[in-house]
């Protein structure tokens, strides 16, 4: 039965049909005939948000803690402009996104009319694809296409242009069983040949380790839970990426916590030292691998990856298997349990001894304070607080997000939203209130920095409208004090413009948009501060007062390999050589 | 590292045999790259070249497939082992790019390149300029009493061969179309 419509009403039509119950966006001309559809429907919420870059990362924010793709919906010109930095993070993180935007009439196209941008040619780089529909009759089974194709495979953003002349042409819509699959099949299950050499090293490895990344929260909560068997089973201890954290337990017995720059001593030294590397669903970013030359000098690396283009991109690996990290993992624990469930568990015994020499270190070690709050501090008491609480965190990115990492504790996946590959400022903040919308009954927080927290701080009106409890929790040095840092060990204490000034009074902020805030300075009041956040029932801004020149270790300086971290501050001095000085 | 026994690069058993990772000596590869010919597909691969830094020598583009809406991308490009490796990769995750084959791996292969030739000249240089192209076997497509224009068909070092002699007879232009290129046989 063929359905006739305007291409308006087909966008709503193939939202619902693909199981869209929230969309941020923001009207503008070209898309005013979705708009008129949004009104008179009730099956659709639409977050109405104060920029699309924050519509954008509220997006990623939802898809990131559900697993389902995030939906977006822009006007022409500006609006997508301004959804370019949301795009190009969600596809460094692989984040699958649907984001539609409205264009000029085609008859205007290469005018430069108003608000016309070349949005396409604009997001081609920074999407995983992207389509401009020129015709209605092929707009809904576009839209059925572009979430195909950000939700399999390697996931990420895709775009969807469609002018306003479209919008208002009718023809047939197209459900989604009526689409052809197309040529846009990834591969799932890896090579079994492949699959099996490497359980044949895993039974012999003696210094084995679990390098696990993104790629395992992406592929679903049966990735994680397949994850565990598999390292609970082979006891083999497992590090994971910042992208990775919570696929793991961090209260599981093989956790030894996060790894790359700001990572743990013992994941760092176990990574260097091991004999047999399995990423699982990594990809050997430059935060992770330190100087390449030096990367692991002495291990056997088997990668396993959806995306073949991963594979021997950065590090050479002796074991590459292309497929989904869950579909593999079953298959690995299939054949090893097949073969016997061997391990070396001497050589095992000796390793965990070797690592847990390293982890005596106990590197997040800091000199706590009873006159000023220290921001490790800080974290530990709200780990402490929310122990037990089904617990969503999002971060800004900079110091309190490396802190974050180091001192909250993941035991689930899709509990932590962190911007990694793009290090977007201004992520946290609008991604707690996209966790928020999916989850109204969870505890949503945003550890956030005072810079990167005032980048989207606008978003604090949606928050606020749409009664969401979100609890912005900002570690406020008065300082970007990762730049800050940086400054400080590698151009001469010379502060070039990185630090906060005239910062606003975050307490009467948070009143003049309609919530709650408080501020807090003293460590014996900080308890009693959190508390007061978390009872709180709405949004809320805390505004942490806190030590403003702390740095964060541990650290692998730039162009250095895994053994040579810094504990603190007494090492750093001449700690990045020129050579290292000029990576970022 | 001992324990367990493997040569490093041993991979042949992967859907991605390598060669020596290591080797930093730049090759010449042609890639023929299948694709859905829809707008913006070319941008999609130049924009890839362009933003990772690759090398594009040589260029052609043509719907070859009206019915089933395919076109064929032939591109030239050269970079050590790994980076070659890593385009193909790249390539394949396009949305729109259904095969990737590496004309220079795959097996024995042909390429040709059209190109035109503007000769200017008079007296002995103009009949010289005509004897070499007939040795040549280019085709006088275009004649005026002071110049011709030759077409050739043929490897891209033939063009060049014929361009270097031309030189020094009046050679006032050049247009080539970049090579296309087949696998032999079957």
């Amino acid at each position: 039965m063929s359905r006739s419509m305007t291409g308006a009403k087909m966008v709503i039509e193939a939202l619902r049909d693909q199981g869209v119950d929230t969309v941020f966006g923001y009207p503008g001309g070209a898309v005013l005939p979705i708009y008129d559809e949004i009104f008179q429907q009730n099956d659709i919420t639409h977050v109405l948000v104060r920029h699309e870059q924050g519509a954008v990362h509220m997006a990623e924010g939802y898809a990131r803690s559900t697993g389902k793709p995030g939906v977006v919906l822009v006007t022409s010109g500006p609006g997508a402009t301004n959804a370019v930095t949301g795009l190009t993070d969600a596809l460094l993180d692989s984040i699958p996104l649907v984001v539609i935007s409205g264009q000029v009439p085609t008859f205007l196209i290469g005018t430069d009319g108003f608000q016309e941008a070349d949005t396409v040619g604009i997001t081609r780089p920074c999407t995983k694809h992207n389509w401009l529909v020129k015709d209605t009759a092929q707009l809904s089974q576009t839209i059925h296409k572009a979430f195909h194709v950000a939700t399999s495979g390697r996931p990420g953003p895709v775009l969807i242009d469609i002018p306003k002349d479209v919008q208002f042409a009718e023809a047939d819509y197209v459900g989604p069983k009526q689409v052809e699959p197309g040529a846009y099949q990834p591969a799932r299950k890896g090579d079994l040949q492949a699959i099996t050499r490497l359980v044949e090293l895993m039974e012999r490895a003696e210094r084995p380790i679990f390098y696990t990344g993104g790629g395992v929260i992406n592929s679903g909560t049966a990735a994680s839970q397949l994850l565990r068997e598999l390292a609970d089973a082979t006891g083999f201890p497992v590090t994971s990426t910042l992208m990775g954290l919570g696929a793991y337990p961090a209260s599981g017995k093989n956790w030894i916590g996060m790894l790359g720059m700001h990572g743990l001593y013992e994941a760092n030294l176990a990574m260097h030292g091991c004999d047999l590397m399995i990423n699982l669903g990594a990809r050997f970013d430059d935060r992770i691998t330190g100087r390449v030359a030096d990367f692991s000098p002495g291990s056997v690396k088997a990668h396993i990856d959806i995306d073949p283009s991963s594979i021997n991109k950065v590090i050479h690996v002796d074991i590459p298997i292309v497929g989904d990290v869950g579909h593999v993992l079953e298959d690995m624990l299939k054949v090893w349990k097949s073969r016997g469930r061997k391990v070396n568990s001497a050589a095992l015994s000796k390793w965990w001894e070797k690592i847990e020499g390293w982890r005596s270190k106990n590197c997040l070690a800091y000199r706590n304070s009873d006159k000023i709050i220290k921001p490790q501090h800080a974290l530990e008491r709200l780990e402490a607080l929310t122990k037990g609480r089904d617990r969503y965190i999002t971060t800004e990115v900079g110091q309190h997000q490396m802190w974050a990492a180091q001192y909250l504790h993941f035991d689930q996946p899709n509990r932590w939203m962190t911007s990694g590959g793009l290090g977007t400022m201004g992520y946290g903040l609008p991604a707690s209130i996209g966790v928020q919308m999916a989850h109204p009954e969870a505890l949503v927080i945003n550890v956030a920095g005072d810079a990167s927290w005032l980048m989207n701080m606008q978003e604090m009106s949606t928050a606020v409208q749409f009664r969401l409890p979100v609890k912005q929790f900002i570690l406020n040095n008065e300082r970007l004090g990762m730049v800050r840092q940086w400054q400080q060990l590698l151009h001469g204490e010379r502060y070039s413009q990185s630090w906060s000034d005239s910062l606003p009074d975050f307490v009467k902020l948070a009143e003049a948009f309609g919530c709650a805030g408080a501020v807090v300075r003293d460590p014996a009041d900080l308890d009693a501060a959190i508390q007061a956040m978390l009872d709180y029932d709405g949004p809320y801004i805390l505004d942490v007062l806190v030590e403003k020149h702390e740095n964060v270790f541990p650290m692998i300086p730039s162009g250095r390999p895994h053994d040579e971290m810094l504990l603190g501050d007494a090492e750093t001095s001449g700690a990045i050589q020129s050579g290292g000085a000029v990576l970022v | 590292m001992n324990a367990l026994k493997i040569q490093k690069g041993a991979s042949s058993h992967s859907a991605y045999d390598l060669r020596d990772p290591n080797a930093q000596v730049e090759e010449s590869h042609t890639l023929a790259v299948l694709v859905e010919n829809e707008p913006g597909v070319l941008a999609r691969v130049i924009g890839l070249f362009s933003g990772r830094g690759y090398n594009i020598d040589s260029l052609t583009v043509a719907e070859v497939d009206h019915t089933g809406h395919r076109s064929r991308i032939t591109v030239v490009t050269r970079g050590t082992p790994a980076v070659i490796e890593q385009i193909k990769a790249q390539l394949g995750r396009i949305v729109p790019v259904h095969e990737v084959h590496d004309l220079t791996v795959e097996g024995p292969s042909v390429e040709r390149e059209l190109g035109l030739f503007k000769v200017a000249g008079k007296g002995e240089k103009r009949v010289e300029a005509l004897r070499i192209a007939e040795i040549f076997r280019a085709n006088v497509v275009d004649s005026t009493l002071e110049s011709f224009v030759f077409e050739m068909t043929g490897t891209p070092a033939k063009l060049d061969a014929f361009a270097e002699l031309m030189q020094p007879l009046g050679l006032a232009d050049i247009a080539r179309t970049g090579v296309a290129a087949l696998a032999r046989g079957l």
